[in-house]
């Protein structure tokens, strides 16, 4: 830590940089830490949109383009950093890939943190010919950052990337090895002052700055934000609790969402579909660039539809592909009642809080497609995540889940004795993401969160204004910087998951019955940045050269296990499992291989925000580290070979 | 007045004085012009080569020049007024219009054959798109912000290019009269950059799909 200060100090970056790496879009903005009065500004990022052209925008298209050799000459192949530039990300790798989707990389992010593959595997784009070149979910990001790095460089010469304070946001429902794996994805392009921040919290960040220190007149003690994130591709939730230390207001993130694929992108797609069934019951057909296109026009005549509810209906326009354009054009138009039925209904029906998504069980073959949310309603989501989270305000010591229920693992029975409408009761909502930039939607989204707060006889949840839905996550990061340098409020949480490795227990085998697992919990909830523990009581016994790997669980609800608890039992829902974890102990000091070493485990969270692992010999100390991406797993090369 | 291209003037009058003195003067000018172009000409030859005839030679033929140069420079000053803008940016105007909004698509076909509904959805297409167009690469502004239809006073010291006076055009600053077109005005204009081999002739690749 104290080394941490003073080579900043000596070094004294200027900027403090935020990057919200989205799933469709990269903002980066910044701010002038030697200056007090500035403000956090968005840097225009110049790309190329078509072969040859270079335009600047707000923002970068998380996309990535693998051209065929002779699509494009490579003088048009231009930044204005570089004639050569490594990859085309950006708007041109959007456009070309809408034509050619075999070439184009898209949602690497929610690759990376899907637990079913090696995301070190180069098998990007999923399910391409063998020709097209292939990349890993985190070269792409990596390109990505890369870009947003020369972009920077570009525009602030005197001030490389590498050496200004950079914060990166990630999603509050990534897994200890999707951060891991961020987080290595930006030290190989060379950021050294690195800090990775969880969207919501980014946004609440931005929300802070925005509210010039007005924020602690609209919110007090015990009030309870709930930050709803939908953006292009995926939902984020997040609980803040304010809290009181020493007569200053402050914030306590208390519980995190799981990580849903569903956004602003299954919406526009959800109403081209809509107008491709109308045009078919005409006795239209559609060809799939036709509703491709229809797709692309929903986007704008959505916007302009969910933002005035007296506009009837926008006609929708797919031009011919051929130069001639009458006769052949399709037009249809999209009305008012088409977008509220879809998207006010479809993705927002007003449900009781009861009602959460329907979880189909999916078959083995959709584990190397990316884990779409199978529930559209975006309230059933949020209804399920306040409920399972009832009981995670910091005065509910005495935590149901701490009872002993014995039918607790067994289907059927539940795991909730208490009554089923108790969930936990959001005070403020804070909205962020393109999608909730529409009134209409953003006010369906507070009116059904107001039912549920009015039928628990509860008090309205006040709604916080005054970010940009768009960049507020970028923002929020870098503001975060000057945060983190003591300016302003920070918002505390630590780890949003207490994380567990299965061991099996030791009892006699009984015929044709898998012995029963426990879970050993090796970090507790709520580890902050910086700490450390020791897992006590158990130790394993590892072999010398040979992997070994852990099955790992993580757990958004069990907030009272420290490190060293066993579980002999748990409720299915309660914890989750994620990738198997793997160390594997080299011959040195001394040791033979096969010989069988006495470990313990310990963790700690980095500055940066990952978790780290580590075995550590019983008998002479020496430290191994855990990996949490396991780089040869065998399960996980085969999918990427049928893929 | 009359003119007589037949006629040869018979005596030196003090408009063919004139004419004399102005031409001998735009000599001059060309001249010493010419000549200090000469001399910057002359200096790096100077520095490298250390031959003095040569330079020399230059001189006299640049005389010669010159008295050829009295002719090409009245056609030089007309051109120097009317500035050709580079067509490049023109051509990706065009290309972007028709990327965006088919506009080359639509005005390049016969639309005698076709219904006002056919036609309607196409100049749907044209004028969603050509919106999007200038809203992400010009900036447009009314010159006057007034309601047309409406009496509004032209000030003294207007720029007759943004404001053009019609009708009874007569007296003189301020001017009273009606709005009949706001105008409008580029303030300004961001065209994407385009590398530098590009050739903005393609206004629309030939697509094929494999």
């Amino acid at each position: 830590m104290e080394n941490v200060q003073t080579t900043t100090e000596q070094q004294a970056p200027k900027f403090s940089v935020g990057i919200d790496l989205g799933t469709t879009h990269c903002v980066l903005s910044y701010v002038d830490t030697t200056n007090e009065e500035a403000r956090v500004e968005v840097l225009p990022i110049q790309q190329l949109t078509a072969p040859g052209t270079v335009e600047t925008r707000s923002q970068l298209g998380s996309f990535l383009y693998q051209p065929h050799e002779h699509e494009m000459n490579p003088s048009s192949r231009v930044l204005p950093w570089s004639s050569e530039p490594t990859a085309l990300v950006g708007a041109i790798a959007r456009n070309l890939g809408s034509k050619t989707p075999i070439r184009l990389i898209a949602s690497a992010k929610s690759w990376l943190c899907h637990g079913g593959v090696n995301r070190r595997d180069a098998f990007l784009p999923a399910g391409s010919p063998e020709e097209v070149e292939k990349v890993s979910p985190l070269r792409a990001t990596e390109l990505y950052l890369e870009h947003l790095k020369n972009a920077w460089d570009h525009a602030n010469p005197s001030y490389p990337l590498t050496e200004q304070d950079v914060t990166i946001t990630v999603p509050a429902s990534f897994d200890p090895a999707a951060r891991d794996l961020t987080a290595e994805a930006a030290r190989n392009i060379g950021l050294a002052h690195l800090t990775l921040l969880e969207e919501p919290q980014a946004a609440l960040y931005n929300w802070i700055d925005n509210s010039n220190d007005k924020w602690r007149d609209e919110v007090s003690v015990g009030d309870i934000v709930l930050v709803v994130d939908i953006g292009g591709g995926t939902t984020d939730l997040s609980l803040v609790e304010v809290t009181e230390e020493d007569g200053n207001l402050t914030l306590n993130r208390i519980a995190v969402g799981e990580h849903i694929l569903l956004g602003g992108d299954n919406m526009d797609l959800a109403l081209a579909y809509r107008l491709k069934m109308k045009l078919a019951q005409d006795g239209k057909e559609l060809q799939p660039w036709q509703v491709q296109a229809m797709t692309h026009a929903c986007r704008d005549a959505k916007e302009a539809l969910l933002n005035d509810a007296d506009l009837q209906a926008v006609p929708i326009v797919v031009p011919s592909r051929g130069s001639k354009l009458l006769g052949a054009t399709l037009k249809t138009e999209l009305t008012q009642q088409e977008v509220q039925q879809t998207l006010v209904d479809g993705f927002f029906p007003k449900v009781a809080v009861t009602e959460h998504p329907v979880q189909r069980n999916r078959g083995a073959l959709t584990q190397m497609g990316l884990p779409y949310a199978q529930d559209a309603g975006i309230t059933r989501h949020i209804a399920a995540f306040l409920t399972k989270q009832a009981n995670a305000l910091s005065g509910n010591d005495a935590s149901p889940a701490q009872e002993y229920n014995p039918f607790a693992g067994m289907p059927g029975m539940g795991d909730a004795p208490t009554q089923s409408a108790d969930f936990i009761k959001p005070t403020a909502i804070l909205f962020n993401g393109g999608v909730l930039k529409s009134t209409l939607l953003a006010n369906r989204l507070e009116e059904t969160i107001n039912e549920w707060l009015i039928d628990a006889d509860s008090e309205m949840a006040q709604r916080l204004s005054g970010v940009d839905l768009d960049l507020a996550v970028a923002s929020g990061a870098s503001y975060y910087g000057s945060v983190r340098r003591g300016h302003g409020v920070r918002i505390r949480g630590g780890i949003a998951s207490s994380y567990y490795v299965g061991i099996e227990s030791a009892m006699p085998a009984i015929p044709g019955m898998a012995p029963p697992m426990e879970a050993l919990c090796v970090a507790p909830f709520g580890m902050e940045e910086g700490s450390s523990v020791d897992v006590p009581s158990q130790e394993f016994g590892l072999i010398i050269g040979q992997p070994v790997n852990f099955q790992f669980f993580g757990s958004t609800t069990r907030r009272d296990d420290l490190a060293g608890t066993h579980l002999d039992h748990w409720a299915p829902e309660e914890l989750e499992e994620l990738p198997e974890i793997q160390v594997t102990l080299p011959v040195s000091e001394g040791r033979r291989e096969g010989e069988v070493v006495p470990v313990t485990l310990a963790s700690r969270v980095t500055e940066l925000g990952t978790l780290y692992l580590e075995a550590i010999a019983a008998d002479n100390g020496q430290k191994w580290h855990v990996e949490f991406d396991v780089r040869e797993d065998a399960s996980s090369s085969e999918t990427t070979d049928q893929a | 007045m009359t003119f007589d291209l037949q006629m040869i003037p018979q005596t030196f009058d003090m408009l063919h004085a004139g004419l004399a003195a102005s031409s001998v003067l735009l000599l001059l000018i060309a001249v010493s012009r010419k000549s200090t172009v000469v001399e910057k000409v002359i200096e790096k030859p100077v520095e490298k080569i250390v031959e003095v005839e040569k330079p020399v030679e230059k001189i006299v033929e640049v005389e010669k020049v010159v008295e050829v140069e009295k002719v090409i420079e009245k056609i030089v000053e007309v051109e120097s007024k009317l500035a050709t803008a580079s067509t490049d940016s023109a051509m990706q105007l065009l290309s972007i219009m028709q990327q965006e909004a088919r506009l080359i698509d639509f005005l390049k076909e016969d639309l005698t054959s076709f219904s006002d509904d056919e036609v309607g959805a196409a100049a749907r297409v044209i004028h969603t798109g050509g919106q999007k167009v200038l809203n992400d690469y010009v900036t447009l502004e009314h010159i006057r912000t007034e309601d047309e239809e409406t009496r509004i006073t032209v000030a003294e010291g207007f720029n007759p290019q943004e404001i053009r006076l019609t009708g009874n055009v007569t007296g003189q600053a301020p001017f009273n009269g009606t709005l009949v077109h706001k105008g409008w005005k580029a303030s300004s204009m961001n065209l994407p950059k385009l590398a530098e081999n590009y050739d903005a002739s393609v206004i629309a690749p030939a697509e094929v799909e494999l």
